[in-house]
């Protein structure tokens, strides 16, 4: 039998990350799917960073009389992964704003009907 | 933070998801602050919590701040969100549980990383040694990356400036 209680902060990140792609596919604002990567994306680093606590474990910082540290890689790699998040954000949020100047409207569908038939 | 995300799916008016998202961001921040990765949740609660907000809100002065009711059936992408989050539930059946010393992430290199980390980088914080010395190609390559996506945002948006100015000069001065 499978023992169960220590998966708790994969079925966490597990729910969050389904709210972010159930963001992203079931609502037709275009903010709205940013806002949803953005929690998909947040969801993703959780799962990393629980992945790297050591039970007992302190913050990787190397100090006198502690023995125990938390995995200092997957901090790392998280790190950089929030400032490219950002980043993409941030051109993902200047693609909307062009969609709204060139369409009028932010809302998928109506940019759907502006554009005709798909063939 | 499940409580924000309930919020997030059902508020309509983008203002209120925004300022949810921002209360999001740092509930993750003193998540990863129990979890031990302080230098993260600082990074989380400046960028995820600061500066992302911020471009949301500045995206919403330049847009619209309401959002129209999906006409579409919303019980297909609830099906699909469903299965796909019982396989990944599924999936993880067979990871380390939660804190677990003898995980495969926490060996490998980590060792080496913590026990010949500070001598070699002369760097007491093992984070930023690895960030700044071990793998310092990535965060070169992180640079190029913001370059990039800086340079995309200016030509998007830069260009559209200069064309309405061009298009309406009186418009423009008024």
């Amino acid at each position: 039998m499978v023992d169960f209680v220590g998966l708790y902060n994969y079925w966490i990140v597990v729910f969050l990350m389904m709210a972010g792609l159930y963001l992203v596919i079931e609502h037709g604002n275009l903010v709205k799917k940013m806002v949803g990567l953005t929690v998909f994306q947040a969801a993703v680093f959780v799962l990393y960073i629980t992945l790297g606590k050591v039970r007992d474990g302190t913050a990787p910082i190397v100090a006198e009389g502690i023995e125990i540290y938390s995995n200092p890689l997957p901090h790392v790699l998280i790190l950089t992964a929030i400032v490219v998040g950002v980043a993409t954000l941030a051109l993902g949020l200047a693609l909307v704003v062009r969609i709204r100047e060139a369409y009028g409207t932010i809302e998928e569908d109506e940019i759907g009907d502006q554009d005709g038939p798909a063939i | 933070m499940a409580v924000a995300v309930i919020g997030i799916v059902r508020a309509r008016n983008l203002f209120v998801v925004i300022m949810l998202t921002g209360i999001y961001s740092l509930l993750a921040a003193t998540i990863f602050v129990v979890l031990d990765a302080v230098d993260v949740a600082f990074t989380e609660a400046a960028v995820g919590a600061g500066i992302s907000t911020v471009l949301f809100l500045g995206t919403l002065a330049l847009t619209t701040s309401e959002e129209k009711k999906p006409v579409h059936n919303a019980w297909i992408s609830l099906a699909v969100v469903a299965v796909t989050g019982a396989v990944l539930i599924y999936g993880t059946l067979d990871m380390p549980r939660y804190g677990d010393p003898a995980a495969p992430a926490n060996h490998h290199v980590i060792p080496e990383y913590l026990e010949a980390g500070p001598e070699k980088t002369g760097v007491p914080n093992v984070v930023t040694a690895v960030l700044a010395s071990y793998r310092g190609y990535d965060t070169l390559g992180e640079v190029t990356v913001i370059f990039t996506a800086g340079i995309g945002v200016v030509l998007l948006l830069g260009q559209w400036r200069a064309h309405r100015r061009r298009d309406e000069p009186a418009e423009e001065e008024a």
